[in-house]
């Protein structure tokens, strides 16, 4: 047993500080910037859904934002027509995004990369006025409000044994989305170490190859979408126990850009980058804002017009940047520079390791 | 029937600048295989360019070929400055820049313009004409003429003049085309400075209707999109004439079908799109795609 941990790769202790953090994350932090936090998490699933379709199966779709909001939307409707717990809704949620996603995924195998981007991108943008159709299912432009959560007995306890301070529905929200982003993110790390994974690989890097050596193409980027459509929705469900509102304007295009940012800076085809790019991308806007007008040597103009931009010009700035400097993204460069030192301690000179180059996105 | 060839008509407009922008993703697409998603956007900030400068007093007629020079500078810039650095870079690589693009562009005219619509002048009145029993706007009329003019001297410049064919020529075989002596990243540039341009028209015919604001390009984008798909996205006729059956079958739509409305217009472009990929790929005029293992 001791020498099993002995010769753990120093990774395996990466991962259990990582969680270990993001446990104790709320004992330290208040209520409402636990809060916060989720709905970094609440990114981080979504953008590992979009990871598994760009990142490993080569696939881009710009519409993921449409499948949050099938979550969410399933979740909300369950919980507040039929009156269901809505921690049960999260899994059906789920699922039926999933299926749903599956079931895109058949048409969207005739379709060439460019198309569906195009197509999925056209989905983005209609998504918003596709909600408030059938308004008496959706609430309309009104959306529907959700009742915050009220923590279970156990969690009370075990929470105020740790800080003496009862736990809040915020608190409370985080720890279950903390809960479905490990799970999750183990299921992805497992599912692209195996053979749907490697398949999904195979067919990015080379279709035909992948077709050659009897991999099913059809059936692994169906697979591929639905799965990815199924993280989409679980996030889309948390989203929505989180903000403890849904609305045809909490999912707009610029919903599926941010999901899109994540991914890029993250780290395609990566498993932490999506957790980085979760972070990124929800904590920028908010961070910006406040660092900005504190800063006086920014000239007021500028700092009005940021203001006044929102996050937008970041995010293109971002995306734009680091599809042309770094396009593995954080990861990328962490794991470069991690062999570079490695190599320079060793005294191994760079380019004659003899070793395979490493999982290197070629999206 | 009046009813319904009025509604045709103004389709028509429509389509026209539909088409325009239309006809701009098809000359990028056929430059280097890309749809430009930062297309609607560009045309917003030459929109805005355009307003600027005749808020500032200079007369339309002047400042319309004006923002039209200086969105051709201006595509040449973002190609010379954005995309060539990843020329050779794979598609998605592209598709996400522009897509970053078109994001930097719309928070760029909040940022600058703001967010509050504004109207932009036309210089065609919204007086009616009786044309065969149709009451039809000046208007309409107006965008129509200028849609047709723009397309058919794209059309002429591809077609009939030297640079057009060294264009057309650097896109298909950019190694024959650089050992003739071309300059193929430059003809790229220009294919950039070009869709700029007639991307800019679109933009500056829809503004008076829809009115000036930094998202106004979004929902004309997906328009153009289904009219470069049903046209066939490598075929210059193609997104013309998809173009204008979007633009009347939307218009249509939205007048006749009472489950559509004015609310859903958007579902049926993205239906057209969705259709269109799924049933017949090449679109109208597109020549079934050959690819080399």
């Amino acid at each position: 047993m001791m020498k099993r941990l002995r010769t753990l790769p120093p990774r395996y202790w990466l991962v259990l500080v990582v969680v270990l953090f993001f446990i104790g994350l709320p004992t330290v932090i208040d209520s409402f910037l636990s809060g916060e936090w989720a709905q970094a998490l609440v990114l981080a699933i979504a953008i590992m859904g979009l990871n598994i379709l760009v990142g490993y199966s080569g696939q881009l779709s710009l519409g993921h934002g449409a499948f949050m909001a099938l979550g969410a939307y399933t979740s909300a409707i369950l919980a507040h027509r039929y009156k269901m717990d809505y921690l049960l809704t999260i899994p059906i949620a789920g699922l039926v995004t999933g299926m749903i996603g599956f079931l895109f995924g058949v048409p969207a195998l005739r379709l060439s990369a460019l198309y569906l981007a195009l197509a999925t991108f056209a989905l983005a943008v209609v998504t918003p006025s596709l909600i408030k159709r059938p308004a008496e299912l959706t609430g309309g432009v009104q959306g529907i409000v959700l009742l915050p959560p009220d923590p279970p007995q156990f969690a009370r306890d075990a929470f105020a044994a740790l800080t003496g301070a009862p736990m809040t529905s915020d608190q409370w929200t985080y720890y279950v989305t903390l809960a479905w982003t490990l799970a999750l993110f183990w299921l992805a790390w497992n599912l692209v170490r195996h053979r749907a994974g490697r398949a999904m690989r195979a067919l990015r890097d080379g279709e035909v190859a992948a077709s050659a050596s009897g991999i099913n193409i059809a059936g692994y980027k169906t697979l591929a979408f639905g799965i990815s459509a199924l993280y989409a929705g679980v996030a889309g469900s948390l989203f929505g126990l989180g903000t403890g509102f849904v609305s045809p304007d909490s999912f707009p295009v610029g919903l599926s850009i941010q999901l899109l940012v994540g991914t890029v800076v993250g780290g395609l085809a990566s498993i932490p980058g999506p957790l980085l790019g979760g972070i990124f991308a929800y904590f920028l806007p908010i961070e910006s804002n406040q660092w900005v007008p504190t800063q006086t040597w920014i000239p007021g103009q500028i700092v009005s017009t940021i203001e006044k931009a929102g996050p937008a010009v970041t995010y293109g700035a971002v995306l734009i940047l680091v599809m042309i400097f770094a396009p593995n993204g954080v990861v990328g460069l962490v794991t470069t520079a991690y062999t570079r030192m490695r190599q320079r301690l060793r005294g191994v000179p760079d380019r004659e390791t003899g070793q395979m180059p490493s999982d290197h996105q070629t999206v | 029937m009046q009813e319904f060839s009025q509604q045709v008509i103004s389709g028509i407009a429509s389509g026209g600048i539909f088409a325009s922008l239309a006809l701009a993703l098809v000359l990028i697409y056929n430059a280097m295989g890309l749809v430009n998603f930062a297309q609607g956007e560009m045309a917003m900030m030459a929109t805005f360019v355009a307003f600027t400068l005749i808020s500032r007093g200079v007369s339309y007629w002047i400042a319309f070929p004006l923002t039209l020079a200086i969105a051709f500078a201006g595509g040449i810039l973002v190609q010379r400055i954005v995309i060539r650095p990843v020329e050779r870079a794979p598609l998605l690589t592209l598709v996400i820049i522009t897509l970053g693009l078109a994001t930097l562009f719309n928070g760029l005219a909040g940022a600058i313009f703001g967010y509050v619509p504004r109207s932009f002048p036309s210089p065609f009145s919204v007086e009616t004409v009786n044309i065969l029993g149709a009451f039809v706007s000046y208007r309409d009329l107006g965008v129509i003429a200028v849609s047709g003019a723009v397309l058919l001297l794209i059309y002429l410049l591809l077609q009939r003049t030297t640079v057009g064919l060294t264009m057309r020529a650097a896109a298909h075989h950019p190694e024959a085309s650089r050992l003739l002596g071309v300059h193929v990243s430059w003809m790229l540039a220009l294919g950039w400075g070009l869709a700029s341009a007639v991307g800019a028209v679109s933009g500056i015919m829809v503004a008076p209707i829809i009115l000036l604001e930094p998202n106004m390009m979004q929902t004309i984008i997906i328009y153009a999109f289904a009219a470069a798909v049903l046209g066939g996205i490598e075929s210059p006729l193609g997104a013309v004439i998809g173009g204008l059956i979007v633009g009347v079958t939307v218009n249509l739509a939205g007048a006749y079908l009472p489950f559509v409305g004015g609310d859903l217009q958007l579902a049926v472009a993205l239906a057209i799109i969705i259709g269109v990929l799924v049933l017949k790929p090449n679109g109208l005029f597109g020549r079934p795609t050959v690819r080399r293992v």
